[in-house]
Parts: C-alpha cells; structure tokens; sequence
C-alpha cells in the first residue's frame, strides 16, 4: 500500500525564537531551519512499514516556501521513495494545509497518511484531525504503536489518563506522538541517493484550493518574563521559605 | 451571539478543565449551553446544568458515544452547532478536545482556534506559539469561531449555583469509523496533575522507575499530583500521561517541585505559570534555576528525602 507523510520546516527546536522589532511575527531570518520533529518520527513509521512489506511506496508531502524542499531531501534521504512541494508564499494555516493534502490524496490515493501530531511552530494540532474530517476517513491521533493487518489498523494512542487503543478501517489518518519511534539519522549515502529521488512541484491553484488564511496575528509579543533565580542554602531554609514567604504548604 | 461548550467528562463527572472552558466563554459573552456526549452520561449532563452562567444543557446519550471517538463526537457536534446558530464553540484544551476540535472545524469549514489563553474580544484572542516563547493575538474572520481552550489561563467557573434545564436530544448515528478497543490507564493515588494545587515533577536525573518511589514519598506529604520531563517518561521512569510540557499536559499549580529536571524551554512551556517554582539540581547552571523562585543545588538522593523527612 502506498503511503504519504506530511512534513513541515520549521525553526529548528534548538532555536530560541525571537519576535521581530515592529511585533508583526517571529523573526525567520538567518536561523536554523529543520523538518518537524513529530513528521521525523512519521516518516520513520512509514520506512518501517516499508522494511516490514506492508507499506509499497512512501510518498512524502510539504507545503510552503520553495526551502521546504531542503525538508523534503531530508525526508528522502530517510527512506521516503519520491517528493511532492505544493509551492506557495502564502503563510499556510492548518485548515489550509488540510485541504492542500486533501487535493494531494485524492490524485495519490494513498491509503495511510501519517502527520506530526503537532508542528513545533504554530502548536496548533490540528492538521491531521482536519483531513481525517476532510476526507471523511477515521483519524488515529497522538499514536505510539501501529499495528496493520487485513485492511484494518490497530493504534495504540497517548490519551490524558495513560493509553487507548483503537480499531480503525483503512485508509486512514494517523498522526504520530513522541514514543512512536526514534527516527534514524540519515546517512551520507542515502543523502547522496536521495538527491536522485524524483520530486515534483505543484501549485494550490492547480491542485484547485483556496488557502487564504482565515487568521489574521494582529502582533505577537514575548511574555512577560518570570522572575526567577532565587536559591535557597538547604532543606531547612527551603520548607521555611514555603511555610512562610511563599505560604503555599 | 451565542456558545457551545463541548464538555470533556467521564459520563459521571465533568473534567476540570471544562469548568475553564465555560469561564472563556462568559468573556466571549452571550448564551451559554453546554453539550454533554456520552454513555449513560446522565450524571455528568446534570453536573454540568449546575454550572453557574449556564442557559441549558443539552444532552446525547448513546452506546456509539461511549468511547469518545473524534469521529463519532464530531458527527454529533456539527449538526447541533448548525441548527443550533452558534456563533463559538468551545472545547477545553484536553486529550479529548484537541482530537475531536480540527474535525469539527473542519467539517465547518472554518479554522481553528487552538489553546487560548485570553480572550480580547469575541473574535479576537491570544494564544501561545513557539512553546510558549511566543504570545500571538490572532483575529478570526469565521462566521464560527472553534476553539480550544487552556485551562490554566481562565479561572474556573463556578460549579454550583446554576440550574440550567437539561435537554435530552438524538445525536448522529455511529460513523462505524473508529472503535476503541482498550484501555491502559495509568492507576494513581496521586491527585490528577492537570488540576492539582500542588506538583512534584522529576526528569532523567531521577534515574529509574525505582527511584521515582521517593519522588512519590514526597508527593504523598505534599498531597501532590506527579508528573515528569519528557526524558523520563521516554526512559520508561513514569507513564505517558504523567508528561509536562510544551507537547504534554500544560500545569499552573500553587506549588511546582522540578526534581532533575534540566528546564528545556519544551519543558517550561508546561509549568512556567505555576505560582512557586521549587528546582532541586546538582548542577547550579541547570536552566531550570533562571525561573525557579527556590532554586536548591545539590544531589536529589540526598535532599528529597531530607526535605519529605522535614515536612513531617
Ligand atoms: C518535539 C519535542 C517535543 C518535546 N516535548 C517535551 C515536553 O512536552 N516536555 C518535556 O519535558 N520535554 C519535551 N521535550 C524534550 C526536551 O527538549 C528535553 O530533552 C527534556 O525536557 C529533558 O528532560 P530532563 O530535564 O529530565 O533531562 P536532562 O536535560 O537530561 O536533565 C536532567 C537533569 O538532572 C540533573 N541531575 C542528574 N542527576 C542528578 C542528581 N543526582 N541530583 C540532582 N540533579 C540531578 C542534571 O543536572 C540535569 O540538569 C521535547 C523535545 C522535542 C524535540
Ligand atoms: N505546511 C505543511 N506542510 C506539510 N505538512 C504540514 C504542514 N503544516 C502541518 N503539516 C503536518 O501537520 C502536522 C500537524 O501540524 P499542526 O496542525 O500545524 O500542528 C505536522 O506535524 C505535519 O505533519
């Protein structure tokens, strides 16, 4: 079966970001650049449905800028078979990205998509949800374990009161948690290989989707910073500190 | 104008976190009703009609709503908030509602809102990005607003003194999409961490499972929820569940003990609003002591069990 992953670039999440001067945004300019966390640990899962032959083809998808394609070699270069950028300047919100991969699907025809369950920037959560939503497909979120068998998959799921297990139909929407995988590094041959991979390059016109953002940031800010740095010598002078300064035991 | 709040419950009782929600939506302003979707939920549509500031509760009752599936929840939402003319609709920013929230949206065709922290006007709010380094005021030009809602940037709503009336109405039929087919959930006398006064959290300085046991003495003397760093639930010390952080549970307790804990800025942006920052580490860089308010250099096996001995 084939199977697609989604990939963002992001800052990288060893970047401490910073808002530009004017308040319009987060200043992108000259910082390190990497794919999602979450979609290394999606393109992992895919490699390792491969290695296992349940997965044929593994097809990965970024949209964005034409710099996404640095995140699409990357993908590559970890085991995805080929690439597709939907191109666009355009500052891409989930519910666009949704219907971006909508379009995508529904000319690939995959029968697994496996995103990040988060993207480290916009923390939204929310673009897998929606193309489950957009596709009408069953969506198995924040997954640590995928289990395929007999056109169906088993995932197991990180939920607040510990974990959940599901039985979904195929074809699906999966979105990978923390403990899923560790993704692999890429090696130097495989990157060299992967600058052979075919990718393609499509455009939200030709793929018939409107992603005008819905959102419009009015400013950003830093929080306010939180006074910290006090220490305390020991035990002692901590609990009294607790007890009485802070009374909060 | 009016909201729905999609209540996060257990079919016996409603989360906490729903009560913030409800909170969020008396700063939206307008009417507020509050869907409760469930099993045999009939206790939980009533703690919700005993909400203060509530208009009416409306209540789906059915065996395919037993596990909460996004799909099965979603299917019943949408068509309530259609016939209905709501204007928001909000979800608490729970395990729960971030996985149901994007389809409703979705199938609205309108974006989402995700984790607010305030509300500046009913189109217009704040919300964390970048783990919190950043703060964006974003606006929606939706004719519905859906949106998620952190818990700890609203005081919650008061429990008792509503009566709303409760309305019994048929839901969607089962989408037959998803079944949930088993449960592991992680058994603790501790309180639950996302509502606790109190938080002893430890990281891979901790060092084993076996280890934890004196994280957990503590937190019995300080009656306190537990949690950890990613580390250490990676390293398999603790359970999934028990993760604070940027891409965990997001905590604002009284108290916030970090034990071992280095302070990775993914880590901060679960805890960072907490009253009082205790940090217990044996190395004075540690980041972890730029925001505790009482920060204490040394080794943990030796001051954990001083400072559970000196709480007596
Ligand atoms: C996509 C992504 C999402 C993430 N999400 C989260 C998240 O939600 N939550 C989260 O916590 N992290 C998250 N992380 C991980 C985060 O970046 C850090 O790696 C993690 O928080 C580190 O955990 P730690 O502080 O326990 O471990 P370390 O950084 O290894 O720190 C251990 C600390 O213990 C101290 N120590 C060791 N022995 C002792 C001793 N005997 N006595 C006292 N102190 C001792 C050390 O001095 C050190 O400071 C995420 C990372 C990524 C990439
Ligand atoms: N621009 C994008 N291009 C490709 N995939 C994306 C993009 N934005 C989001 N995704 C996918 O959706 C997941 C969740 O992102 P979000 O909903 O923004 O938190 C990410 O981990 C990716 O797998």
């Amino acid at each position: 079966m084939k199977v697609l992953v989604a990939v963002k670039r992001v800052v990288d999440y060893n970047v401490k970001v910073r808002v530009k001067p004017d308040g319009s945004g987060v200043d992108t300019a000259n910082v390190k650049m990497s794919m999602n966390p979450f979609d290394e640990i999606a393109i992992e899962e895919a490699v390792r449905l491969k290695e296992k032959g349940i997965a044929t083809e593994i097809v990965a998808v970024s949209c964005g800028l034409a710099a996404c394609q640095e995140t699409l070699r990357t993908g590559l270069a970890l085991g995805a078979d080929r690439a597709i950028l939907v191109e666009t300047d355009v500052d891409l919100q989930p519910l666009a990205v949704a219907k971006l991969l909508q379009a995508v699907v529904a000319k690939e025809q995959p029968k697994l998509v496996i995103l990040g369950k988060q993207a480290i920037d916009d923390d939204a959560n929310q673009t897998g949800q929606m193309l489950a939503a957009l596709l009408g497909w069953p969506q198995g979120t924040y997954a640590s374990k995928i289990d395929i068998a007999g056109g169906r998959a088993t995932i197991k799921r990180e939920v607040d009161g510990g974990l959940e297990t599901i039985e979904i139909s195929l074809p699906a929407i999966v979105t990978a948690d923390l403990r899923l995988n560790e993704p692999r590094y890429a090696t130097l041959p495989n990157i060299m290989k992967a600058k052979k991979k075919p990718m393609e390059t499509v455009t939200p016109a030709a793929l018939g989707v409107d992603v005008t953002p819905r959102l419009t940031t009015l400013k950003v800010v830093e929080p306010p910073k939180r006074k910290g740095g006090g220490k305390v010598a020991d035990v002692a002078e901590l609990v009294a500190k607790l007890r009485n300064e802070a009374k909060v035991i | 104008m009016s909201t729905l709040v999609i209540a996060d419950h257990d079919n016996a009782s409603l989360q906490p976190a729903t009560f913030n929600t409800v909170a969020a939506a008396q700063k939206i302003g307008g009417d507020i009703h509050v869907l409760v979707a469930g099993n045999g939920a009939q206790a939980a549509a009533q703690a919700a009609s005993h909400i203060a500031g509530i208009a009416k509760v409306l209540h789906v009752d059915a065996p395919h709503l037993a596990g909460f599936t996004a799909e099965n929840v979603a299917a019943v939402i949408v068509p309530i908030v259609k016939s209905g003319g709501y204007t928001h609709v909000l979800a608490p920013a729970t395990g729960f509602g971030k996985n149901v929230m994007p389809r409703v949206a979705a199938m609205l065709d309108v974006a989402q809102i995700s984790e607010i922290v305030v509300v500046e006007s009913a189109d217009t709010f704040v919300r964390p990005i970048y783990a919190g380094s950043v703060l964006a005021t974003v606006r929606s030009a939706d004719p519905i607003k859906v949106i998620t809602v952190r818990a700890t940037g609203f005081d919650a709503a008061a429990a008792t003194g509503g009566s709303a009336t409760v309305e019994s109405i048929a839901g969607a039929p089962d989408t037959g999409l998803s079944k949930v087919t088993g449960q592991e959930l992680s058994k603790s006398e501790r309180p639950e961490l996302t509502s606790a006064r109190v938080v002893v959290s430890g990281g891979r300085g901790v060092g084993s499972a076996e280890n934890f046991k004196l994280l957990e003495a503590l937190a019995a003397k300080l009656n306190a929820a537990m949690g950890a760093s990613r580390a250490a639930v990676d390293a398999g010390y603790v359970p999934n569940d028990y993760q604070v952080g940027q891409t965990g549970k997001i905590v604002a307790p009284d108290l916030y003990v970090a034990v071992g804990i280095s302070g990775a800025i993914q880590h901060l942006a679960g805890m960072k609003d907490s009253k009082v920052i205790v940090a217990i580490n044996k190395d004075p860089e540690a980041p972890i002591f730029q925001i505790a308010d009482y920060g204490l250099v040394g080794d943990l096996f030796q001051i954990v069990p001083d400072l559970t001995a000196a709480l007596g």
